[in-house]
């Protein structure tokens, strides 16, 4: 190892700093560095989704002059749709709640909601593969036209991130139970929870978009 | 510095520094559920012309609520505020770029993009 990356910022000219006790400097702005990536990360998501929100739009009656069939949105069940996005909506206050449990240091409480946010995630997605299925069977499939495949491809990818997001909460419980983490590294906790957030406020706009807008 | 939740004051929905308290997080989920069934009743109901713009003003405040309280930019430093709006702007601005392609793009054979074609 270079001997220069050894020197530790305390032996350097101008003495310690508040920083000899970080792995890595903090920001200027006193802020974390991973809660700030997690933002930025996140805003960057808002991009991805208004990409695809609008090209459903664009495209949500257009079945191609070479192709026919229905659109998805003839074949909504919203009763059915509505019950998934309640199940996801609660899902978020499970989370937050997760998040102030480990945050008055409540482990056990925090794994508890943890598991209970994993396992809405997971009916949330359970109701999305239901009905994808029954979207194949009525003859909607990705490759049926165009307006599908612009449906799919939407809410195909809010369901990929649930499901990054059931696999973060479910290690997460793997690892408080395990002890690697605790309430000192609540942070984690609360980071993984904003990721959570986010992918619950994406389908409060596809909801309402893509399924309750005429 | 980091912000976690804080609530000391359990069993209470004052708000501290970072956040709600428990019951004040369950209060604010069932507003959100009670936004929701709104949204589903215009489903059941007709709202008339007033159906589209009351389907966005609750999505809008849906989406405010969670950020604010749920995610905590109300209690927040600003700047993660500003990171997450500055995303949330240019994600409009594609939005608005492709409404206009609704309004004012049709191909030479007449296929308006808003139409069966």
């Amino acid at each position: 190892m270079d001997n220069a990356t050894e020197v530790k910022t305390s032996q350097l000219a101008y003495g310690p700093t508040e920083w000899d006790d970080y792995d890595v400097p903090p920001l200027t702005t006193g802020l974390s560095n991973e809660k700030m990536t997690m933002w930025a990360f996140l805003g960057s998501d808002c991009l991805l989704f208004a990409s695809l929100i609008s090209t459903y739009l664009l495209l949500r009656n257009r079945v191609g002059p070479d192709t026919e069939g229905s659109t998805a949105a003839d074949l909504f069940d919203i009763p059915f749709t509505s019950v998934s996005s309640f199940v996801l909506l609660m899902s978020s206050l499970t989370m937050v709640l997760a998040v102030t449990s480990i945050g008055r240091g409540e482990l056990e409480r925090c794994k508890m909601w943890l598991l209970t946010t994993a396992i809405l995630g997971t009916v949330f997605i359970a109701g999305q593969v239901y009905e994808f299925t029954g979207f194949y069977r009525e003859g909607l499939g990705f490759t049926t036209n165009i307006s599908s495949s612009a449906f799919f491809t939407l809410t195909g990818f809010h369901g990929v991130h649930v499901s990054l997001g059931i696999i973060m909460l479910v290690t997460l419980w793997s690892l408080i139970s395990r002890g690697n983490i605790g309430a000192e590294r609540a942070e984690t906790v609360e980071i993984i929870g904003l990721y959570w957030h986010f992918v619950d406020i994406v389908w409060i706009v596809i909801f309402a978009v893509v399924y309750l807008i005429p | 510095m980091n912000v976690i939740t804080d609530s000391h004051a359990e069993g209470t929905d004052e708000h501290e520094d970072h956040g709600l308290s428990d019951v004040g997080y369950i209060k604010i989920a069932l507003l959100l559920a009670v936004l929701t069934a709104i949204e589903v009743l215009t489903y059941f109901v007709d709202f008339g012309v007033l159906e589209v713009p009351s389907l966005l003003i609750l999505m809008v405040v849906k989406f405010q609520i969670v950020i604010s309280y749920f995610m905590h930019l109300k209690f927040d430093n600003k700047i993660f505020s500003y990171l997450f709006i500055t995303g949330l702007v240019l994600a409009v601005v594609v939005f608005a770029a492709m409404a206009t392609s609704l309004v004012f793009w049709t191909d030479p054979a007449g296929c308006d993009a808003g139409r069966f074609c």
